[in-house]
């Protein structure tokens, strides 16, 4: 009996762990690697791939949502980096990883609310069937990973910065500083950052 | 001008549901006077992290805006019960905003009747503190850590009872 429930917990763990590095560590992408593009529906009912962006340099891609505080406590800090990079060819691009049937509140129609909301400068994409999240291996919202346009490479992946709680204490602009850096081709100081945030809800 | 009157609609719905959960737990004489939350920055949060005495210790870090925190609390809490004679202590660092201390956190504490310990882990840097609780550590929660003065393992999952408790129990056996 002992050795049955012993081979039970065995097989449980290995389940669970394989489990795990499928969904999250492990796997996904890893600085320096060339990413998918992807195609997928904006809250102004418009596809929106990295292709189109022909005359961008690179891209701030960040996985976020409604309805994660961490998220929402840095929405204004979104928006400020998309004004200040998108015009030297750097835009934010959001991408809403969660499970509208989930959560609810992030479903597209809510989306769209809260675009107009908070005036979003950037396309906010819904990831339909959660195909496109699981590449990057993103765990959760807010994260961020920068994408240079030429070869599609990843030079950053993490935070925004150094307090994703309050933003009135902020030191170190990680986003900032690895866009600042491809601008002025330059190395990037700290190429993965990491914060608090919510994790990418599934089913 | 629309926008920010909608703003402030929501500001004010906010407030009236606050309002309303305060009124609800007077009337079930909940009792919030004798909740204090500790707020520790990381060089404080460590000792607790790392005690080399003969308890194993149960960390859960988690936030009440956190559903699937929320939903895997009650494990934590039986844990607590059920294992604090059998020298086991839980701790729940929460990862609430700061300024939610008063308004949620400690509500929330009183309403769900939580027993364990509960503190706040306020720290900017959270680069540092994150990769410092553990190296594989994504910043999402909930995250668990159980250890004792052998041995440390770290979860990025979420948890039920039983699977909380058969980890518990490898260290325990030692």
């Amino acid at each position: 009996m002992m050795k049955l429930l012993k081979l039970i917990v065995l097989l449980t763990s290995i389940g669970l762990f394989t489990a795990f590095t499928l969904t999250s560590v492990g796997t996904g992408y890893k600085i320096g690697d060339s990413i998918e593009d992807f195609s997928l529906l904006n809250t102004n009912d418009a596809m929106v791939s990295l292709g189109d962006y022909e005359n961008a340099k690179g891209f701030i891609i960040i996985f976020t949502c409604n309805t994660c505080p961490y998220s929402v406590a840095n929405e204004d800090r979104i928006i400020a980096l998309d004004t200040k990079y998108k015009t030297q060819g750097f835009p934010v691009i959001a991408i809403n990883p969660n499970d509208p049937a989930v959560v609810p509140d992030d479903s597209f129609e809510k989306m769209k609310v809260r675009v107009q909301e908070k005036g979003f400068t950037f396309p906010y994409l819904l990831d339909v069937g959660q195909k496109v999240y699981p590449k990057f291996g993103a765990t959760k919202t807010p994260e961020v990973y920068i994408v240079t346009q030429n070869d599609l490479k990843v030079q950053y992946i993490g935070a925004i910065d150094n307090s994703s709680r309050d933003a009135t204490k902020v030191t170190e602009k990680y986003v900032e500083n690895a866009v600042a850096a491809l601008l002025a081709n330059k190395k990037i100081e700290k190429t993965k950052t990491s914060a608090i945030g919510c994790s990418i809800k599934k089913q | 001008m629309k926008l920010k009157s909608i703003f402030l609609c929501v500001i004010f719905l906010g407030l009236i549901s606050c309002k309303k959960e305060v009124a609800k737990n007077e009337k079930t004489n909940i009792d919030t006077s004798h909740i204090t939350v500790k707020s520790y920055d990381y060089n404080e949060l460590k000792p607790l992290l790392e005690k080399k005495d003969d308890k194993t210790y149960v960390i859960n870090f988690w936030a009440t805006w956190c559903a699937p925190c929320v939903k895997e609390l009650p494990a934590f809490e039986k844990l607590n019960k059920q294992y604090a004679s059998k020298n086991v202590e839980v701790l729940l660092v929460s990862l609430d905003f700061p300024k939610q201390v008063e308004k949620k956190l400690i509500p929330f504490i009183a309403r769900k009747n939580l027993q364990s310990k509960v503190v706040l882990l306020d720290d900017i840097n959270e680069d540092v503190w994150i990769k410092a609780i553990d190296s594989s550590w994504s910043g999402a929660i909930p995250a668990t850590i159980i250890y004792n003065k052998d041995r440390r393992n770290f979860y990025e999952k979420t948890f039920d009872y039983q699977t909380l408790e058969s980890e518990l129990q490898t260290f325990l056996k030692q």
